[in-house]
This record gives structure tokens, sequence and C-alpha cells, in this order.
């Protein structure tokens, strides 16, 4: 299945990138990753590019690392859906102190546009 | 994280706890601050493990005993403030404050078989009156926009919404004055 992983620096988003790599290394999924600027995020784009090539050296999976500008939300769905993918994957959201899920303005975005099946990682 | 807007009025003073009523079934319905013990969290670990999951919100209460105990574990923590309505030994209600930087995050739940009889009304406004004597200046909290039932719930009690860009609603009340180094 060719899978299209889109990250900025939330926490909900790292939890993504591990468990995205980690079934890719299981199931033998075809894996791109897509950084964008998310300006709720803490970290820089050099981290998370950083991040991103550990993780995937330590599991042995091969997958192109694309930047994308712009708009994070419709430039995540413009390439999902001009490069055939079956599948955008995104963080599942933050939790409140009180423990409530709180889904994230790019995660919204997509969902409510892309035609491409979402999936978000909890 | 908080660029939440809070509004400069200060809201109704409301009773704090402990205070009991009767509902609209004629029961009588003691609102009680939680005293820490073990066997009034096993009474909530109770009362959520009945819970009707149609009624969660955004992923609360969770849906396995072991998720609610951790859940619990986490919002009865003594920093916390935590309200329980009580029929007899049963609850009946719960609602809660989370502290979240210089303001805390509310959360209420009525069990089903105690919804529609008043006591929502009652619980938060207890919850609010304990809030305002133990020094809680802002609270937030966030609601499905479907939720019409609740989104009333917390305009009535003095809540104004303060996002509405989202899935969920916020909302926001000042319980308080804002301290006077802050007031500028």
């Amino acid at each position: 299945m060719k899978v299209l992983l889109g990250i900025g620096g939330s926490d909900d988003s790292i939890r993504a990138l591990e468990k995205t790599v980690e079934r890719t290394a299981n199931v033998g999924d075809d894996l791109t990753v897509a950084i964008v600027d998310n300006p709720a995020g803490e970290r820089s784009r050099e981290d998370i590019e950083t991040r991103v090539t550990e993780l995937l050296d330590e599991r042995g999976v091969d997958a192109p690392v694309r930047l994308l500008d712009g708009d994070p939300g419709s430039s995540l769905v413009d390439l999902a859906e001009n490069e055939g993918f079956d599948q955008l994957v995104l963080g599942g959201g933050e939790t409140s102190p009180m423990g409530k899920i709180q889904i994230g303005n790019i995660a919204e975005f997509v969902l409510l546009n892309s035609h491409v099946t979402v999936t978000l990682v909890r | 994280m908080s660029n939440r807007t809070f509004s400069d009025a200060v809201a109704d003073p409301y009773d704090a706890p402990p205070l009991s009523f009767t509902d609209r079934e004629d029961r009588t319905i003691e609102v009680r601050a939680y005293d820490g013990s073990d066997e009034e969290m096993e009474a909530l670990v109770e009362m959520y493990d009945a819970f009707d999951p149609s009624d969660r919100a955004q992923g609360i209460p969770p849906g396995r005993e072991d998720r609610i105990r951790d859940w619990l574990e986490n919002i009865l923590d003594e920093d916390c403030l935590n309200v329980i309505a009580w029929d007899g030994d049963e609850v009946a209600g719960h609602a809660t404050l989370v502290p979240d930087g210089d303001a805390y995050e509310l959360a209420i739940f009525v069990h089903q078989t105690y919804q529609r009889a008043g006591i929502g009304t009652r619980l938060i406004k207890a919850l609010l009156g304990y809030g305002r004597v133990s020094g809680v200046e802002k609270v937030w909290l966030t609601v499905e926009r479907w939720n019409r039932a609740a989104v009333g719930l917390y305009q009535t009690v003095g809540f104004e919404t303060s996002d509405a860009e989202s899935f969920e609603l916020e909302m926001t009340i000042r319980l308080a004055e804002p301290p006077d180094e802050e007031g500028g």
C-alpha cells in the first residue's frame, strides 16, 4: 500500500511517525514522509527531519522524505491525491489536561477535504 | 499555549459545597467535595463503569475499567478540584477542575439515571463555588457544538464562547478579578 505520512512538530506527529515506521517495517508498505510547517508544533523542521532519518535508519525502512511548503492541510491533500497514494496518515490529536482528545487544525482540514482514506494514529 | 480570551466580568458567586437539594424526581441529592478516600474513588469508578458510551465527550470517560482508573487517578490528584453529587452512597454526577497553567479546565458528567433532573446545574454551580473559594481565577472547557443541552447549561451558569473555529466550541468564565500586578 502506498502511504503518505504527514507530520509537523507536535507530539502526536512524532507518535504517528514512530507507529507508522514500525508498521512499515512489519508489513512493507511503500511509505513517503512529508514534513509540513505546523505553526503549533514545538520542534524545528531540522529537528523533525533528523528524527525521521534516525528512525528510518534504525528500523531499516527506506522512505523518501519530502518538505512541503505553504498551507499544511491542503499541501498534504494535494500530494496524496495527485501522486496516487492509498492512505494519508496523521497524528490523532493532543489531549487536554483533563484527558479530552483535541483534533488539530491540519487533521480537521484533511478529514473534511481529502478524497484519499485518512488514518489518525492514536 | 494559552491565547484564550476570558470575560472581564466576574461570574455570579455560587455557593461552595457541601449542599443538598431535592431533584425533579424527588431524590435527595447531596453535593460534596471529594474527600480523597478510596471509598469515594471506588464509587466514582462504579459510576463511570456503568456510564453510557454515547455520552462520552472527546474520549472521556474512557471505556474500560483500567483506563477509567488511570484517568481518575490523574484528575483526582490533590491539585485538582473535584465535586461529587450523591444519592445516598451512589454517585449521581461528578464535576472536576484540572489545572492548566494559570487557568483550570472543567468537565462534568451526570449518570444517565440522573439526567434531566436538574442535577447538572446544581453540580456545576457547586464546582464553580468551590473554585471561587479555592482561589481559581479562570476556567475553560470544550464541548461538542451539537450538544445543545451541555452548551445551554454552560451558558446558564455564565460561560461565554471564546473559540468557535474548531470541531468543538471552547467556552470560558472568570471567577475572580485578576491579581493587581497583572491588571495593567
